[in-house]
């Protein structure tokens, strides 16, 4: 008896675990990777960013039972916002069926995955970060640093100023200090500076906080000395809201601060208390919780009990709201890519194909519950960034609120440097940039696969 | 000398014993792990724990062997990857093999100028002095723009693995060429601890005076600790750019990374070789199965932050009961169960 | 005053004023390994869970004394708990050892302050205005003013403490000597017990000024960095040591910043502390109070 006992269940666990298997096949599934950071010392962004991409994820399986059927899966690993990590991650989830992009959210992590998701053909999504010259997909056919690379920021950013001055033309004469983190990120933005200067003839002081930042009294005395118009906040974890305390200490005035897009978040602001009042700080996505896709998030996901965030608090804050957008972006691909390739699950290569025909302008946007929340993308096989726009927003003690316009970057300045430094990464790498006219030419034919 | 001539004799009256272990570890590693590995095995776990073990060999040559405490490996670790990314970049016609050799030279000659306060400091002294190697040429790799080819972002990608027409750019392949390169310098580093060079290092380690009285030359000892130890570490670190990550930015060497490479020696067990292998497959694969196992235990949706901080808790915990339970390491460990199953023999 | 002189006094007024903050974290490395000869690496993550415990409580509506109290508490029992769990069974094993040891603890202790409080980061409002005071042109903190005078005051009463108490005797006798302490029938685990107990109280002065300035979150363990070239500098065993080398690296570190930064590059505040304690050391071996010769050639 108990032989037979034994021989019947490990049949019937055989029976289910094939039907699991079929199951799998039939019912379409696209899976996204997460290559998350909850604990260490970037914690914060983490759980914001990756809470809001799952709640979307979310919204879309619960609300519309998936992506035209295609039900949205995912799986986590952490990574401590530690490269090595990231890589461990990404080759124990590499070989999960129907991957659709990886959104690690860390440059370094990104950098290391670039040869890897070139290889294996699945699209690598920066939002707001990643490497510059990847904006030419020409030359980075699978990366995608969506709506905002860190030349259009520095660009978006002296536009803003400007429009506080009252037009380009009064930037003559005007100085700008620049504080930035003293590592390779912090660094990468300094010749832009340098050249917009030039081009609009104000003079830019580019001054070092070393890592992590948490001393800044030399900084800012050489600030005050300096007296600037205004000061450029290119900063990194602790060292923003040291920064604006410091800022205070040294009686410089927190609503002629400008933080970049690394320097915009609660996080950055909450522990600098009374200091940070009035700070100003770059973003691509307004913050709070009364755009209708947010309050579909709020009502959907989180009255289920299934929201992601562990304080409901959090919900509409900036890395939020970047994850939400994030998971807009990453659903309307998909979407995109379905229309080409039939409504099931598509291959990491089918998904950049539609990443490159994202397309929402900002009726679409609007559409999507998200009107206010970001103004609009529209990416293309050569322009991997998709001319995203950037507003400013403006911290008052307990909330930020929007205090610009959308304000488009100079593209056509910083093109062809962008377009120099894919050149030569071709050339280091022996790759020849592809001809996008050409592919855009053989997509217009008959859709395969339908 | 008593003490340190008793386990040398010992490896000479034994030497077919280690010598069938080590050959049946090659055949292992050489043989079989490459028939039956996939792309997670080398890619995430064995590149990485080839590339550690090899800095933390370096390491244990210095502090384990010669006694002389250092936090800024991952310093020299950097060093060797820059330098030999340079090397490459500027010198492409040099055959790989040369460019890393001259890239641990690179590293070796910093490391002789980091020992010169060796001569007068010893203990935290020196160890927090090396501190200051370690966030020196962090800085140094950040002012110039050139050591990263000017390129914006300061984050560079390392060039092919192909060594006369034979490329090494699968997992598998990059597995093997860090395999050869660590065989190889575990074999030299070897004969340098047999060696009456190596007895010396023992000799400072042990007491400075007694060292000097029988003729022992301790600063230059010293220093030659400090440039050897500082070539196989930065020999690790274009293992670590080069085979594993194949980027290189300065934030992955970083102070975590030293603390890292002393923990695997110290837990591997203090002026041994096997102890740097033994530690750093603890350091390596421990997370990884901590990490499974909370995943299989509480399921895939379980927070993996939570679990983090859980690992993060229970690997402390293990390497305090462990430097509790067995303060001279894996290797020791490894000896006494050695030692048991031939007396159950 | 020139404006030229008067940046001189406010970047050196500055940096003195930094200099104590350090001293103050390398204070508690120095009440430790004085004892015990252990280079307390915990001691980062011991302030990170002060002041994460603290500011919690008072998120959650403890007043400001009931909440310095309980952490108060709380931070007694873990140096305890650490003299007893991890110290004591490590008693006579080699330095490198020991330190290993505290670098697992911190480990444990990072883990459990997050995994108890969540990883967000909080402000901490002490209560102090920190508008800036304008002295003849010289702008000077009062945050800073403030935190320096607890310092003093912290050194004042550790400096009372073992001058005039039992334990503070028992305490130097201790460090002097051990096996003479031994000898005279003193028993050292209580000694160490004090100790630890001291040092987490340290850490929660320091994890609450540090985390004032800072905000609490995780990056509040990184200042140990700058305690590090501090104990150097003043010796690991000497509390006056570390104020006057915490004043010495401050205004050194500062003043480089702003003088030679712009001719070798800027940041060199991370790695200049090291450089120039090391410098020190190379010309004066026994350091700036040291007779201390059991670590150095």
């Amino acid at each position: 008896m108990p032989t037979l006992k034994i021989r019947l269940r490990s049949a019937l666990v055989a029976g289910t675990a094939l039907l699991a298997l079929t199951g799998a096949a039939n019912a379409d599934e696209q899976h996204f990777p997460l290559q998350s950071y909850r604990v260490g010392p970037y914690a914060a962004g983490g759980t914001g960013f990756f809470g809001g991409f799952i709640d979307y994820l979310n919204l879309i399986n619960t609300r519309d039972g998936g992506v035209n059927g295609v039900k949205l899966t995912w799986s986590e690993g952490e990574t401590q916002y530690e490269v090595e990590r990231g890589v461990e991650v990404y080759e124990r989830l590499k070989s999960r069926p129907g991957i659709a992009a990886w959104n690690p959210l860390s440059v370094g992590i990104a950098y290391a995955m670039i040869d890897r998701i070139t290889k294996d053909k699945v699209p690598l999504i920066t939002i707001n970060h990643g490497r510059t010259d990847s904006t030419d997909g020409r030359v980075f056919p699978y990366v995608f640093p969506l709506l905002l690379n860190p030349y259009s920021e520095t660009s978006g950013i002296v536009e803003y100023l400007a429009s506080r001055e009252g037009g380009l033309e009064k930037l003559k004469g005007k100085t700008i200090a620049v504080l930035f983190h003293g590592s390779p990120y912090g660094k990468e933005t300094i010749p832009i500076y340098e050249l917009l200067a030039k081009k609009y003839g104000f003079k830019v002081e580019q001054i070092e906080v070393p890592h992590p930042g948490n001393e800044q009294q030399s900084q800012w005395l050489t600030i005050r000395r300096l007296k600037p118009d205004y000061v450029v906040l290119r900063g990194w974890g602790v060292m923003n809201p040291v920064a604006l305390k410091t800022a205070q200490k040294t009686g410089f005035p927190a609503n002629r601060i400008v933080g970049n897009v690394w320097s915009n978040s609660e996080e950055d602001v909450i522990p600098a208390g009374e200091a940070a009042k009035g700070y100003v700080a770059i973003t691509t996505q307004a913050s709070g919780a009364e755009y209708p896709v947010l309050q579909e998030v709020t009502k959907t996901v989180y009255g289920a009990g299934t929201g992601n965030l562990a304080d409901r608090k959090r919900i509409g804050s900036v890395y939020h709201n970047l994850g939400i957008v994030n998971g807009i972006l990453n659903v309307e691909a998909v979407r995109a890519a379905q229309e080409k390739f039939g409504k099931r699950t598509l291959t990491g290569d089918e998904v950049r194909w539609g990443f490159e025909h994202l397309r929402l302008d900002e009726a679409r946007v609007a559409a999507l519950g998200a009107k206010g929340l970001f103004h609009s993308i529209n990416v293309t096989c050569a322009n991997h960034e998709g001319e995203g726009r950037v507003t400013f927003q403006q911290w008052d003690g307990a909330k930020w609120s929007v205090v610009s316009d959308w304000i488009a970057p100079d593209w056509a300045t910083l093109r062809p440097i962008i377009e120099a430094s894919s050149a030569t990464y071709a050339k280091e790498h022996g790759l020849t940039p592809r001809d996008c006219a050409k592919e855009e030419a053989a997509s217009q034919a008959p859709a395969v696969g339908q | 000398m008593a003490a340190t001539s008793a386990p040398l004799a010992k490896t000479v009256l034994r030497p077919s014993a280690n010598a069938v272990g080590i050959a049946l570890l090659l055949v292992l590693a050489y043989g079989i792990v490459p028939l039956v590995g996939t792309s997670y095995l080398y890619e995430a776990i064995l590149t990485p724990f080839l590339a550690l073990s090899l800095a933390a060999l370096g390491l244990n040559l210095l502090t384990g062997y010669a006694g002389q405490l250092s936090l800024g490996s991952s310093a020299f670790m950097a060093l060797g990857a820059y330098a030999a990314f340079n090397l490459s970049l500027r010198l492409p016609f040099l055959p790989l093999p040369v460019t890393i050799v001259l890239a641990g030279l690179v590293a070796a000659t910093a490391g002789l100028a980091a020992g010169l306060p060796a001569l007068r400091l010893r203990g935290f002294y020196l160890a927090v002095s090396t501190l200051a190697v370690q966030f020196f040429v962090g800085w140094v790799l950040n002012r110039f723009a050139w050591i990263s080819n000017d390129s914006p972002s300061g984050v560079i990608s390392a060039p092919p693995l192909v060594i006369a027409g034979l490329s090494f750019e699968d997992a598998r392949g990059r597995y093997l060429f860090s395999l050869t390169v660590v065989a190889l310098l575990t074999f030299l580093a070897w004969r340098l601890v047999t060696s009456p060079t190596g007895r010396s290092f023992v000799a400072v380690r042990d007491n400075e005076t007694a060292a000097r009285v029988i003729g022992v030359k301790v600063a230059r000892t010293k220093l030659l600790a400090f440039a050897l130890s500082s070539f196989v570490v930065g020999v690790a670190g274009v293992l670590w750019a080069f085979a594993y990550l194949r980027t290189v930015e300065p934030a992955g060497f970083n102070l975590d990374r030293s603390f890292q490479i002393l923990f695997i020696v110290i837990i591997g067990g203090l002026g041994t070789l096997r102890g740097a292998f033994l530690g750093a497959g603890l350091i390596v694969v421990l997370p990884l199965l901590l990490s499974r196992f909370g995943a299989a235990v509480l399921g895939d949706g379980f927070d993996s932050g939570t679990l983090e901080m859980c690992q993060r808790i229970a690997l402390g915990t293990l390497i305090v009961a462990f430097l509790i339970r067995e303060p001279a390491g894996l290797a020791a460990l490894l000896d006494r169960a050695v030692r048991c199953l031939r007396r159950a023999d | 005053m020139s404006p030229d002189l008067a940046f001189l006094v406010e970047v050196l007024v500055g940096g003195l004023l930094s200099g104590v903050m350090y001293a103050l974290v390398a204070i508690g490395f120095v009440l430790i390994y004085k004892t015990s000869g252990v280079l307390n690496f915990a001691q980062g993550a011991m302030l990170l869970f002060a002041a994460l415990t603290f500011v919690s409580l008072t998120e959650r509506g403890v007043p400001f004394a009931g909440a310095f109290v309980a952490t108060l508490g709380v931070m007694v029992l873990l140096g305890l708990t650490i003299e007893r769990a991890v110290l004591r069974p490590l008693v006579n094993q080699p330095p490198i050892t020991l330190f290993m040891a505290t670098l697992g603890v911190a480990y444990v202790i990072e883990g459990a302050a997050q995994l108890a409080w969540g990883t967000q980061v909080h402000g901490l409002d002490l209560g102090i205005d920190d508008t800036p005071i304008d002295i003849a042109g010289v702008f000077v903190s009062r945050f800073d003013l403030f935190a320096a005078a607890v310092a003093g005051l912290m050194v004042a009463v550790l400096s009372l403490f073992f001058r005039y108490t039992r334990t503070g005797l028992a305490f130097r006798a201790v460090a002097d000597d051990p096996l003479a302490a031994l000898n005279t029938g003193l028993r050292l685990p209580r000694i160490w017990a004090a100790v630890w107990i001291a040092s987490g109280i340290v850490a929660l002065v320091a994890g609450l000024l540090w985390g004032a300035r800072l905000g609490v979150q995780f990056s509040l363990s990184l200042v140990v960095l700058k305690a590090l070239p501090v104990l150097v500098l003043g010796g690991f065993d000497s509390i006056l040591g570390a104020i006057v080398a915490g004043l010495i690296v401050g205004a050194v570190e500062k003043l480089s910043e702003v003088y030679l930064g712009p001719f070798i590059g800027g940041g060199i505040e991370g790695w200049i502390a090291y450089v120039a304690a090391l410098g020190f050391l190379l010309v004066r071996p026994s350091g700036l109070f040291g007779v201390r010769s059991v670590e150095r050639v």
